[in-house]
């Protein structure tokens, strides 16, 4: 699995994995709505696209995530699906521009799990190991 | 293993002496085993741990007398959670990471007329119909519609608001914290995003470790203040925990990042990258403690909301009115308060921090309910579904020796991942009803999480914090109906 998921004495830590670090973050993605829901039961039908931004590529990834969330809350879909694009601005800060693919939540059909709250700079790492790209952090649950 | 030699004060209070960048000593309250958990996580070399934390906590500007934590740490972001730091108002720091995503999560307690033979007549039924009408778990919405613009009312007002909407009683305020409003709210502050993310979770439990019980007290060990707070053994008692829901982690998600830029910006030396945080009387640092009491009311109006609506599974089920159901007190757990306190032997303003941990003064504050003044208002921990929750209450010595702060719960001990390997979500359902236990999940995954065993014994906490005398126990309680997100 391009996800894993990192023990953490009270909540959990996500890491996504990928040839490229977008791949990397879209599977973050995956790891963190994996925690709420059963993923294989979540159909990619509907698009939400999403833009962030921040400082560092770290910051840029913690954004992404808790769009997410926040996209969660504000139209009630879960999502299963993801692409990120990423970009340096010239000034140094970075930009992210990104697709979501999910369905509205259904309790039950989706064997919901526990909510996430948020995404934290906790455990945070961006980094690259061989040739493959890794995001990780603590998600507050 | 040297950097973090602890030095024993007694069996109950532990030292980690002022060393490297520290500003001032920490303290940790916590029984040998405790302590043993802790620096087992050092020697281990976790990537999280409660002590390193703590230390860092004990390194930020402006920090007075020592770092706390309280016998239920366990790592958490940037502050240890059952953390306690206060803070010079002109030189110290406000800490997103002492406050927390769940701004004012918190534990209300009701006390009903009803003994543990009346609930236990009809169990089912009232655990069928809390079920109900109880909203909780991942997507769950409100019974309160409300418009953004209504939004900011509830920042404003608090439990106030949902008063206003006919929600409980008069008197519920006055066994609020903060009167059920906390003053110094700016709505602007607190970002369009968040408030679009709350307006349908108003009145909402959440999931997690959060919940809703039915309990009866099973023993009394301080009749004085059994007495005060009028609890009497085999009486039926509702607990609420829950917090301020996705405004306050939209308030935190947001500040996170203005926080971190505020760090910079001040040259404050972050070791953690979580313990984000900006001078208490920077704009940045003002911005943000004005949001953290807006998520502060926005909690107090939550939990009057489900108090509220479990009022009224009561009247359904026993025919109770609302006004035989009555506020025992409502006490947070994820919050930073301007407090008066003494500080080396000066009475003063400082910012306090408590993260998973809460107030908990002793006999004679003003801020206490009247009633409750004479012995200390009460504190709630918080046990798992299938142990013991306590009662207790503020002493004189938690108001010398920690800013008059409590315990809160357990404390996990083990992992999510772990606790859904090792424990069933059904299995354990149906061994807690073997024990008179009734649980209605939303989730079987995230009952198996919570499961009590993947918990610090509860018992063992609440001994360390009274037998430290900071806390002092007054009842213990056992659930009859556990309601889950």
């Amino acid at each position: 699995m391009p996800y894993e998921i990192l023990d953490h004495e009270a909540d959990a830590g996500i890491r996504g994995i990928g040839c490229t670090l977008e791949e990397a973050f879209a599977e973050a993605a995956r790891a963190m709505f994996a925690l709420q829901v059963e993923l294989e039961r979540v159909e990619p039908k509907e698009e939400v696209r999403v833009k962030c931004q921040a400082d560092t590529l770290e910051g840029l990834f913690v954004a992404w995530l808790g769009e997410l969330l926040f996209q969660r809350d504000l139209t009630g879909l879960v999502f299963s699906r993801f692409e990120v694009e990423l970009n340096q601005q010239e000034g140094g800060s970075y930009r992210l521009s990104g697709r979501a693919w999910g369905e509205p939540l259904d309790p039950e059909r989706h064997r919901a799990k526990v909510e996430v709250k948020a995404a934290t700079y906790s455990g945070l790492k961006i980094g690259k190991t061989d040739d493959r790209y890794y995001a990780q952090c603590v998600v507050d649950l | 293993m040297s950097e973090f030699e602890l030095k024993r004060i007694s069996d109950y209070v532990w030292e980690l002496p002022k060393r490297d960048e520290m500003r001032v000593p920490a303290r940790i309250y916590g029984d040998r085993r405790i302590i043993d958990h802790l620096l087992g996580d050092i020697r281990k070399g976790k990537e999280w741990n409660a002590l390193e934390q703590l230390k860092n906590v004990a390194s930020l500007p402006g920090i007075v007398k020592v770092a706390l934590a309280l016998p239920d740490v366990h790592p958490g972001y940037g502050f240890p959670i059952g953390g306690v730091a206060a803070f010079d108002l002109e030189e110290g720091v406000v800490a997103m990471g002492g406050v927390g995503f769940d701004i004012n999560c918190g534990v209300r307690t009701l006390k009903t007329p009803l003994t543990r033979q009346d609930v236990l007549a009809r169990q089912e039924e009232l655990a069928e119909r809390l079920f109900r009408d109880i909203p909780a778990g991942l997507g769950s919405e409100g019974d309160i519609k409300l418009t953004l613009k209504e939004i900011d009312q509830v920042l404003l007002k608090g439990a106030k608001f949902a008063l206003e909407r006919g929600y409980g009683l008069p008197e519920d305020l006055e066994f609020t914290e903060e009167r059920g409003c906390i003053e110094g709210c700016i709505p602007a502050n607190v970002s369009q995003r968040a408030k679009e993310r709350q307006f349908r979770q108003i009145g909402t439990l959440g999931s997690g470790n959060h919940y809703l019980e039915v309990q009866y007290v099973e023993e009394i060990y301080d009749e004085e203040a059994a007495k005060a707070y009028g609890l009497e053994k085999d009486q039926v008692l509702i607990a609420i925990h829950c917090g301020s829901r996705a405004l306050g982690h939209q308030i935190g998600q947001d500040y996170l990042q203005e926080l971190e830029r505020a760090s910079k910006k001040y040259g404050i030396p972050i070791r953690e990258r979580e313990l984000v945080c900006a001078p208490i009387r920077s704009p940045e640092g003002e911005r943000y403690l004005s949001a953290v009491n807006c998520g502060i009311n926005c909690a107090l109006a939550n939990r009057q909301t489900l108090a509220h609506l479990a009022r009224k599974s009561f009247a359904a089920v026993f025919g109770l009115r609302p006004e035989e159901i009555q506020m025992l007190y409502d006490v947070g757990h994820n919050t930073a308060k301007i407090e008066v306190h003494e500080v080396d032997g000066q009475r003063k303003q400082v910012l306090v921090h408590r993260k998973g941990s809460t107030r908990a003064f002793g006999p004679g504050r003003e801020e206490s309910p009247p009633p409750y003044r004479a012995v200390g208002h009460p504190i709630f921990i918080g046990g798992t579904m299938g142990t013991w929750s306590y009662i207790m209450r503020g002493t004189e010595k938690g108001m010398r020796e920690a800013f008059g702060s409590g315990i809160h719960g357990a404390g996990r001990e083990m992992s999510r991942q772990k606790a859904k390997k090792q424990f069933r979500g059904e299995q354990l359902r149906e061994e807690l009803k073997q024990q008179g236990i009734l649980v209605r999940g939303h989730s079987m995954a995230g009952l198996a999480e919570e499961a009590p065993g993947a918990y610090k014994d509860i018992e063992m906490v609440a001994e360390a914090a009274h037998n430290s005398g900071i806390n002092q126990k007054v009842a213990r309680l056992r659930p009859l109906v556990v309601i889950k997100g």
